[in-house]
């Protein structure tokens, strides 16, 4: 049975917040949307073959990912030693760590925090989980003003919207949309000039930068051994927001601890070549406890927030290698179909691939049954994974769990179980091949194509002609030739 | 060599030109090639739609209806990964069925890897008719192959008379994906429609799609927008090259 979203606010039930839950009607909406279209591949397939081009300066790009691939791999396996190891060694750095199962006690430990150490601003470098938690409406709820200091991330603050790429959140918006947010925001003259518009920004963070108390990052990956967590930005606003304020929170999804120290250059080599194109952002931070005494800087308190909210589920399963992923987005800019709807369409804080598979993981294959069949299986995903997780194949076996669990429609289980009985049999196939083949001739034009298919099969020919059969199938024109050819030689 | 034709159930009904040309070409490299007639589909649709039971009967099917062949050629990329990439993790816990998959496996072929690696054909020398502007779509299901388009592309520009143009996003999925096609057709039509619009900007008259059912998609909607190229299989071309120098020498 497929369960409705029943209460005007379904997304607290839920791991993953979502925004809409209606997949196929915004699909429809941005399918016609050229301006969307054009406005994806000058960025994201910008980036996708701009990714290419710069894992093809690596010695072995492929082996890279493979050993990515396996060190990921590895960690999960083990994952209970290693967020030991991690939390032993943040507190012997003077950090405190905080394990949430939850995303209500993850934020609820970042409030408590807040407030015992009497914390009125926080400044937020972008980070995907917060996004995932809805952090800022926490935060915001209990009084306290909280604010994006990515570019993107303050461009969708202050204009109540939801990233819609995992490492470009403001993809949807051009530079005259953003003129108009901050036109609005600013109270200033409208520009869409983007330098103008950086300058805006830049100068009134500055200032709050100086003003804040609380610094709250997300976590590129944690670093078991040294216990440290390590920051790729490329706007310098996460080491404002890290080092500034008095207090730094770091929160994580429990899946981003590695190993070791040794093992990082892997992943830096990869987290932004994959992401953008880039052989290194500009900015790595690796950052080790608070300060000591002695030190002229850095917070004086530093914690962890180490999240399941769901994680442990998957963790336990047969989608393991599903939480290796580093949320590069790369899987994003190569797939054919999020350059088609964007972000927004899917209704996740994860889009794209990645977010069809792991938006019903973490919330449940009834709610999100759209979800998996929202692929060609054309593996351009995986092709681009640095940790190479196969995104198709775990797709394909979500569809599995549908058919298993009973989430697949009966009118499609039983086209599929009488089209599988059809196939089993010589015969069978051979009368169907030619049914088809009379009832297509007759519905179609002179031109040898059909305009209009009867449902369920109604959706291709409301896009594209399909073609209408020959006169004769291969057997018949194979035998033919066979003949003669025997002919021939006579 | 003798090869058993795999001809798949989309190019038996819709494209059975293509079948025909890839026993023609065949047979012109010196092949024998035998088309086993029990044979229906390789069970690909009820696999990537979740129905694994259904799926592992069709593939013992086809492994059972190709038992005694030495090679399987098929021209469809798509078919030949489902069987290289699923067949043998069906049957994970069937020992014996597993063997007989692995061993069914080491024997397909998709259409341009058995010309390029084990029949290692060169087209130099052969021509068509004439002079005529190519494009190349890549698709997608080559890549569980581990397959490049760079094959097909070579073996094009052996032929005479052959003008090959890169096409933008060729490697980009035309939005076929099966039922994909009919399941998410507003977004299936968006991404056919962008790959017709990268083939009409290169100016070629036809475009090799060496795949039935991005085929069917791709002409489709090439038809319905009235786009400059048609569509073939580059077994249609290898084949009217072969007939077309035959014709020169002994006219």
């Amino acid at each position: 049975m497929t369960r409705a979203l029943e209460t005007s606010d379904p997304k607290r039930r839920m791991a993953l917040p979502v925004f809409h839950p209606d997949f196929m009607t915004e699909a429809h909406v941005a399918c016609a949307d050229e301006r969307l279209h054009a406005a994806l591949d000058n960025s994201v397939t910008k980036k996708d073959y701009g990714r290419r081009s710069t894992l093809a300066e690596l010695p072995d790009a492929n082996a890279l990912r493979e050993l990515a691939g396996q060190i990921k791999r590895h960690t999960l396996d083990h994952l209970d030693y290693y967020l030991e190891l991690l939390e032993r060694n943040v507190i012997q750095h003077g950090g405190q760590v905080h394990f949430a199962a939850t995303s209500e006690q993850a934020n609820g430990f970042i409030v408590e925090i807040a407030r015992r150490t009497g914390s009125k601003l926080v400044v937020k470098s972008k980070s995907m989980v917060s996004e995932e938690t809805e952090l800022n409406d926490a935060l915001t709820a209990a009084g306290i003003e909280t604010l994006e200091t990515d570019l993107g991330e303050f461009i969708l603050q202050v204009d109540h919207d939801h990233p819609t790429h995992l490492v470009m959140p403001v993809i949807h918006k051009n530079a005259a949309d953003i003129g108009h947010i901050f036109e609005r925001y600013f109270q200033t003259g409208y520009t869409d000039d983007p330098q103008k518009l950086a300058e805006m920004a830049r100068v009134y963070l500055r200032n709050r930068f100086n003003q804040a108390d609380m610094g709250i990052s997300g976590v590129n990956f944690a670093i078991a051994q040294t216990g440290s967590i390590v920051l790729c930005t490329n706007e310098g606003n996460g080491r404002m927001c890290t080092t500034r304020p008095r207090i730094h929170v770091a929160l994580m999804g429990m899946e981003k601890v590695i190993p070791a120290l040794d093992d990082l250059p892997v992943f830096l080599k990869l987290l932004a070549r994959s992401a953008s194109g880039q052989a290194l952002t500009q900015y790595t931070n690796i950052i080790t406890g608070c300060r000591r005494p002695g030190e002229h800087d850095g917070p004086e308190e530093f914690h962890l927030i180490i999240m399941d909210n769901g994680r442990g589920k998957i963790l336990a399963g047969a989608y393991r290698d599903t939480l290796r992923c580093i949320r590069c987005g790369a899987c994003l800019n190569a797939c054919p179909i999020y350059r088609k709807v964007g972000g927004r369409t899917y209704g996740s804080v994860y889009p794209g691939p990645i977010g069809a598979l792991l938006t019903p993981l973490f919330n449940g294959l009834e709610n999100h049954k759209y979800l998996p069949h929202a692929s060609s299986l054309c593996g351009a995903c995986f092709e681009a994974c640095p940790v190479k997780i196969n995104i198709p194949e775990f797709l394909i076996r979500l569809k599995g769990d549908q058919v298993q669990q009973g989430i697949t429609s009966a009118t499609e289980r039983r086209i599929f179980k009488l089209w599988a009985w059809v196939l089993r049999h010589a015969w069978s196939y051979r009368l169907s091949q030619y049914g088809q083949r009379v009832m297509m001739r007759l519905i179609g034009n002179k031109d040898g194509w059909i305009r209009n298919l009867p449902p369920p099969v109604s959706g291709w020919t409301a896009q594209r002609d399909f073609p209408m059969p020959p006169r004769h199938d291969f057997r018949y024109l194979y035998k033919q030739y066979r003949t003669q050819q025997r002919g021939k030689s006579r | 060599m003798k090869v058993s034709l795999f001809v798949t159930c989309l190019t038996d009904l819709f494209a059975p030109d293509v079948g025909l040309a890839v026993v023609k070409t065949l047979e012109y490299f010196g092949c024998t090639v035998d088309f086993p007639t029990a044979q229906t589909c390789c069970g690909q649709p009820s696999y990537n739609n979740g129905f694994m039971d259904d799926a592992r009967a069709l593939a013992a099917r086809m492994i059972e209806v190709f038992h005694d062949a030495d090679y399987v050629v098929t021209p469809s990329g798509s078919c030949c990964a489902m069987i290289r990439d699923h067949y043998v993790e069906l049957f994970r816990d069937d020992s014996a069925q597993r063997k007989m998959a692995e061993d069914f496996v080491a024997r397909c072929y998709e259409y341009v890897e058995f010309l390029t690696k084990i029949l290692k054909v060169d087209l130099t020398g052969l021509t068509l008719p004439k002079e005529e502007k190519f494009t190349y779509h890549y698709t997608c299901h080559l890549r569980a192959l581990g397959l490049t388009g760079e094959p097909t592309i070579r073996l094009l520009q052996q032929i005479g008379g052959v003008k090959f143009i890169e096409m933008e996003k060729a490697e980009q999925c035309c939005g076929f994906g099966g039922t994909f096609a009919i399941k998410h057709s507003d977004i299936s039509g968006a991404m056919v429609r962008d790959k017709v619009a990268c083939g009409s900007k290169t100016g070629a008259d036809t475009m090799i799609v060496n795949d039935g059912g991005c085929a069917m998609n791709i002409g489709g909607a090439g038809h319905r927008t009235s786009a400059p190229f048609r569509v073939q299989h580059i077994a249609q071309i290898i084949a009217a090259a072969i007939e077309h120098s035959a014709e020169v020498q002994h006219p």
